[in-house]
């Protein structure tokens, strides 16, 4: 009996949908039937039924005449879609029946578009998409009918919130709802909508908010008060999220700063010598990045990993034909050798001009390096400066446990604090400085790979970062790398925070006069070595 | 007695110099154009802007080869005296200007600005520009030194803060808003003291007046170095330590040398800017302060005429090689930087004077040599 | 230029009182006591890191005690002032490294050292007097380098930098000397040349002498201080010193004491 019953329902809702879809499909087919005769203004108004008949043809049809490849054959009225390969040539699909047909007789006329048009289609799109099984596509849908929520019915809005299952675009809808219920100026409904717009970071949101302000008319005194205290809590929101990207960019320049600083903070640390040439080091990482790319031009995915132990070789490899050349015949005479150095810079960068151009080359990042980390719409971190950050920090803690535990490093360190009593102990302090060297130009070619990804290759590259590197060494403590470390960082935070304030080339030299009189003061850096005064 | 009298390098080099600047007048003035005595206006210009070279070298060479201060900051003192006169020639110009306003220079009224900032007030005086030729260097030299000597920064950190603070400047002058004409700087002077700068006769009395700032700078700088002070920077070059227990207080003496001697920079800045016509941030840049340093070095540093030699010889072989090959300029640099700091210690002068140093470097050079064969 | 003289009405030139300085939890000196009779000749003896240079690095300026007092004579507070004006009230110091200005000429040294007003201007300004000329010439006369005047003080042998160093001292007419290892390094004969400049200038000026050389010691001292983990061990005569229980319990075997 109860059998029955069920049976009966199951056949009655068969029925039903059947009959709705045949509805369905009867006004698709009356409406594509319209659209040869329709002009632009009425257009608009067809193309909204088109998409509201919930027809899996409309998606294709909105699709496809945005893109301009909607005909129509004067005579029959019949409406196709041309497309066209690669060789030129072209087939048919009739719209409705989505079938192939053979190429028609006479003259086609297209359905012509305008950007009027296009921009409506899009929303369309946008509102068509809502109903997408995909959840990454009804995502970016919700967020395209944010930007402007007129283009979408409330009812729509409903009925697509009662069906979605997923919170972020729940969140996403709530928000428009909320938005349409602003502009309504609807005094009752103003309570509710501000308690969803105070926890959205959206710009759009904020903007809308900023628009409503203004709507004096709309609104009552108390209800614009209200929104102006919406307005402050987001503000306060979305400042407090730019602290924490201010702070990210920051670890991403001071990440770049710290590669830069670590390679001079050994040489300088180990041999009391400063290389000028250092910056010139860098450039070789980068040009070697942009020589590895153009050598391997389908292993772009993979050029980074080749770059990073090719460009350590490279530049390594010239520090230590620098230390072997010049260097090691100015021992004890640190002025000298910053001149010798600098020499050595100029006849580099000269040479990189005359292989390479003195432009600039442009250096591809590979695919995984782009994109970026949407946190929150106020927050987001983009891959390639976090992958920085991480890996200049694991380059750094990799140095400090070849310090602590290879043998070289214990000579190192050795060579660092009593070259004398080094070389008693039968340490070979020349071929140490050779090797410091290469090491500290080799870490420097590594920062060249990252940059490369940041900025232009060109001649000048490292010119830029020498000084910085200095400052970086020099602000930490000599011979001190969890000095370089904590320097770097803070550098590069403390120019992000100072940049908007007062621009990036105001910033840059308050960074340095502040370094000049820091130095003044303590001379030794932040973590200066302890002992009896010399 | 003839002899004896021209036996201190003070007295040949200032008779050099008295006898080439009379010489360069006369064959200018004098002789017509196409005798082969004739020297011509683009030479006596050529020479006018060396000349400053030599001054600035000579204020290097100063605390460099005398007190042991490497400062990579001079071409920013030389570029400051530089603005302070190119301030002034900028006011000269007057309504002749493309805009034709009586008081803004061009750029002023370009950027939209309706008065002088504060620091250009005063500058249509030339004494007040005197003033500041010298007042801006020193005062910015003062300071720095007072903070760096006190703290007993010296060395290659001096040097590096040196560098950090052309470089600042440099970052600054390069912004329009700084009110110094930004990336284009100042140029298209007119006049001085009324004076056109494009006639002959300008040029010849800009010449003579830099041969004439030479020798009294020289002369001042003889003094300074063979007085007792001298020997108490050389004393501080050598062990500042043992010249403080001595009872010296040796930061006074390096403030003072340090100031003095960008003074002497930015007078050289002064004196170049009329005779080349534009002063631009590009003068800031670091290679210009170094490239000093290695005039000296080649020069030979720790003598006051190695300085004004060194200055002369590399901006000669640069002007000639730059004509030549453009490309070859730097490389050339590059490798006289290595080559002087790795051969040539005590520069030309020091190979000059010095037979025991000639056959040091050959011996030097054949060692180099003999080991690379035996490898 | 007018310095206050020390006062030294009760005969003792330099009063150090319970100082203290420590490097990293290390005790360089510990509650040092140390007085120096005005014109005698005073030397410190004792182990690497008892505590001798610290000791007068701390005179000197150069260390700041963490505690204490150094007073020179009764009425000058040496922890108030910096290098150059205790060089400048009358103390002098010549390292255990000779430092001389090799650059400059033997004749230069000294004239740098003179006993005189060292101010920038002064110095700018300053012309030789024939009083001033006769200084130097009788320093000469006492280092014994007479004939070695206009040569640079780079060309001198070891011995005759460490003169010419003590003459730098001499010529600034201090009244307390320290001297840090003065034999060290030297040929014997010069040894016993440097003994007898500093026995001769005792009296007129105070001298304190670091030395490790026992021999050289005995030959010069009368008075001997037994420096110890940082305080004064024993003080005394040399016999009275080599005879002490605790100074040959703590240098069983070192150095033949």
């Amino acid at each position: 009996m109860n059998f029955n019953i069920l049976r009966i329902v199951i056949l009655i809702c068969f029925t039903w949908s059947s009959l709705v879809s045949a509805k369905s499909d009867a006004q698709f087919d009356k409406l594509v039937a319209k659209l040869p005769t329709s002009n632009f203004k009425s257009l608009a108004p067809l193309l909204d039924k088109i998409a509201l008949s919930d027809d899996p043809r409309s998606s294709e049809l909105l699709g496809r005449l945005s893109q301009g490849d909607v005909y129509f054959v004067p005579s029959s009225k019949q409406v196709l879609y041309m497309a066209k390969d690669a060789q030129g040539t072209r087939t048919y699909t009739d719209v409705i029946t989505t079938q192939a047909i053979d190429t028609p007789q006479g003259r086609l006329k297209k359905v012509r578009v305008n950007n009027y048009i296009r921009t409506l289609i899009q929303q369309l799109q946008a509102q068509q998409n809502l109903n997408n099984p995909d959840k990454v596509i009804r995502l970016s849908a919700a967020k395209e009918i944010l930007r402007d929520v007129d283009s979408i019915y409330t009812e729509t809005l409903n009925k697509r919130l009662a069906k979605e299952d997923d919170e972020e675009i729940i969140d996403i809808l709530d928000v428009i709802v909320a938005l349409k219920q602003l502009k309504s100026g609807d005094e009752n409904q103003l309570d509710d909508s501000l308690t969803v717009l105070k926890g959205s970071l959206e710009p759009d949101v904020r903007a809308t908010l900023m628009n409503e302000l203004n709507a004096i008319d709309k609104h009552s005194a108390s209800s614009i008060k209200d929104i102006q205290r919406v307005l402050d809590t987001i503000d306060r929101k979305r400042k407090w999220y730019g602290y924490v990207e201010n702070i990210f960019f920051g670890l991403s320049l001071g990440s770049v700063l710290l590669l830069a600083a670590i390679g001079l903070a050994i040489t300088f640390g180990v041999m009391g010598v400063i290389n000028m040439a250092h910056g010139e080091m860098i450039m070789l990482g980068a040009y070697t990045t942009y020589v590895v790319q153009q050598l391997f031009p389908d292993l772009l995915t993979y050029s980074l990993f080749i770059a990073v132990p090719a460009a350590f070789l490279v530049s390594g490899l010239v520090g230590i034909i620098i230390e072997r050349c010049v260097i090691q015949f100015l021992k004890g005479r640190p002025l000298e050798t910053l001149l010798a150095t600098f020499g050595v810079s100029l006849i580099l960068q000269q040479l990189v001009r005359t292989v390479f151009s003195p432009l600039n080359r442009q250096v591809a990042s590979p695919e995984w390096m782009s994109g970026s980390w949407q946190i929150n719409p106020a927050l987001s971190v983009t891959f390639n400066r976090l992958y920085i950050i991480l890996f200049s920090l694991s380059v750094f803690f990799a140095l400090l446990v070849f310090l602590k535990k290879s043998s070289l490093g214990l000579h190192v360190r050795a060579v660092a604090q009593n070259r004398e009593m080094a070389k008693a102990l039968s340490i070979k302090s020349n071929w140490v400085d050779a090797a410091t060297f290469g090491l500290g130009s080799g870490i420097a070619g590594i920062a060249g790979v990252v940059l490369s990804q940041l900025t232009n290759v060109g001649p000048n590259l490292g010119q830029a970062y020498i000084i910085d590197s200095f400052l970086v060494v020099v602000f930490g403590g000599v011979g001190n790398l969890w000095g370089a470390l904590v320097s770097a960082m803070s550098l590069g935070i403390l120019n992000k925070f100072l940049e908007p304030l007062t621009g990036p080339v105001m910033a840059s030299i308050l960074v340095l006069v502040g370094l000049v009189f820091f130095i003044q003061k303590r001379p030794q850096g932040l973590f200066p070595k302890k002992g009896r005064a010399e | 007695m003839m002899m004896n009298w021209f036996s201190t390098s003070l007295r040949r080099v200032c008779l050099t110099l008295i006898l080439t600047g009379v010489y360069v007048v006369i064959a200018n003035v004098v002789f017509p154009e196409g005798s082969i005595f004739h020297v011509s206006s683009y030479t006596v210009n050529l020479l006018g802007k060396y000349l400053c070279y030599a001054l600035l070298a000579l204020s290097l060479d100063l605390v460099w080869g005398y007190c042991g201060i490497m400062s990579l900051g001079h071409g920013a003192f030389f570029a400051l005296g530089g603005y302070a006169m190119g301030m002034y020639l900028m006011r000269q110009i007057g309504d002749r200007g493309v805009y034709g306003n009586p008081i803004l220079p061009d750029f002023m009224v370009f950027l939209d600005w309706s008065s002088l900032p504060w620091f250009w007030s005063g500058t249509d005086s030339f004494i007040w520009t005197l003033f500041l030729v010298m007042a801006v260097p020193g005062v910015l030299a003062f300071i720095f030194g007072v903070m760096a000597f006190r703290s007993k920064v010296s060395g290659v950190y001096l040097s590096i803060m040196t560098q950090a603070m052309t470089y600042a400047l440099m970052l600054a002058f390069f912004r329009n808003e700084m009110g110094f004409g930004g990336n284009n700087g100042l140029t298209d002077f007119k006049d001085i003291l009324g004076f056109s700068l494009q006639s002959n006769n300008t040029r010849l009395v800009l010449f003579m007046l830099t041969v004439i700032t030479l020798l009294v700078a020289y002369y001042v700088c003889d003094k300074i170095v063979t007085c007792k002070a001298g020997k108490v920077v050389l004393g501080i070059r050598d062990s500042e330590r043992r010249v403080s227990f001595v009872g010296y207080n040796t930061v006074s003496f390096k403030v003072f040398l340090f100031t003095f001697s960008a003074i002497l920079a930015g007078i050289a800045g002064a004196l170049y800017v009329p005779q080349v016509g534009i002063i631009n941030p590009g003068e800031f840049s670091p290679i210009n302060s170094i490239e000093i340093v290695i005039w000296v070095a080649i020069g030979g540093r720790g003598t006051l005429y190695g300085a004004i030699v060194g200055a002369l010889v590399v901006s000669f072989a640069k002007s000639k090689l730059t004509g030549l090959m453009p490309e070859a300029w730097l490389f050339a640099l590059g490798g006289l930087f290595v080559l002087v700091t790795l051969f040539m210690p005590k520069g030309i002068v020091g190979l000059i004077n010095n037979p025991e140093a000639r056959q040091a470097l050959i011996n030097k050079l054949s060692l180099r040599l003999a080991r690379k064969k035996g490898a | 230029m007018n310095y206050p003289k020390p006062d030294t009405t009760h005969g003792v030139i330099l009063y150090m009182e319970d100082v203290s300085v420590s490097f990293d939890g290390f005790k360089a000196l510990n509650n040092l006591n140390l007085y120096i009779n005005d014109g005698e000749l005073r030397c410190l003896i004792g182990a690497n890191g008892a505590g001798k240079t610290t000791l007068m690095d701390v005179i000197t300026g150069m260390t700041r005690p963490d505690a204490g007092t150094v007073n020179f004579g009764q009425n000058i507070d040496l922890l108030k002032l910096n290098q150059e004006q205790i060089a400048r009230y009358g103390i002098g110091r010549k390292f255990q490294k000779p430092t001389v200005f090799e650059a400059l000429t033997v004749y230069e040294n000294l004239y740098l050292s003179l006993h005189m007003d060292k101010r920038l201007w002064a110095t700018l300004l300053h012309k030789l007097s024939g009083e001033q000329r006769d200084d130097i010439d009788q320093v000469l006369e006492t280092i014994g380098l007479v004939s070695m005047r206009n040569r640079y003080a780079g060309e001198l042998s070891h011995g005759q930098k460490q003169w010419l160093e003590i003459g730098m001292l001499l010529a600034a007419k201090p009244r307390l000397l320290l001297v840090d290892e003065p034999a060290a390094g030297l040929t014997v004969q010069e040894v016993e040349r440097t003994a007898e400049l500093l026995t001769s200038l005792a009296g007129e000026h105070s001298v304190v002498v670091v030395e490790h050389d026992m021999s050289f010691v005995r030959s010069i001292a009368k008075t001997v201080t037994v420096l110890h983990q940082g305080s004064v061990l024993a003080e005394g005569s040399m016999d009275y010193v080599q005879s002490h229980p605790e100074v040959k319990r703590v240098y069983l075997g070192e150095e033949g004491v």
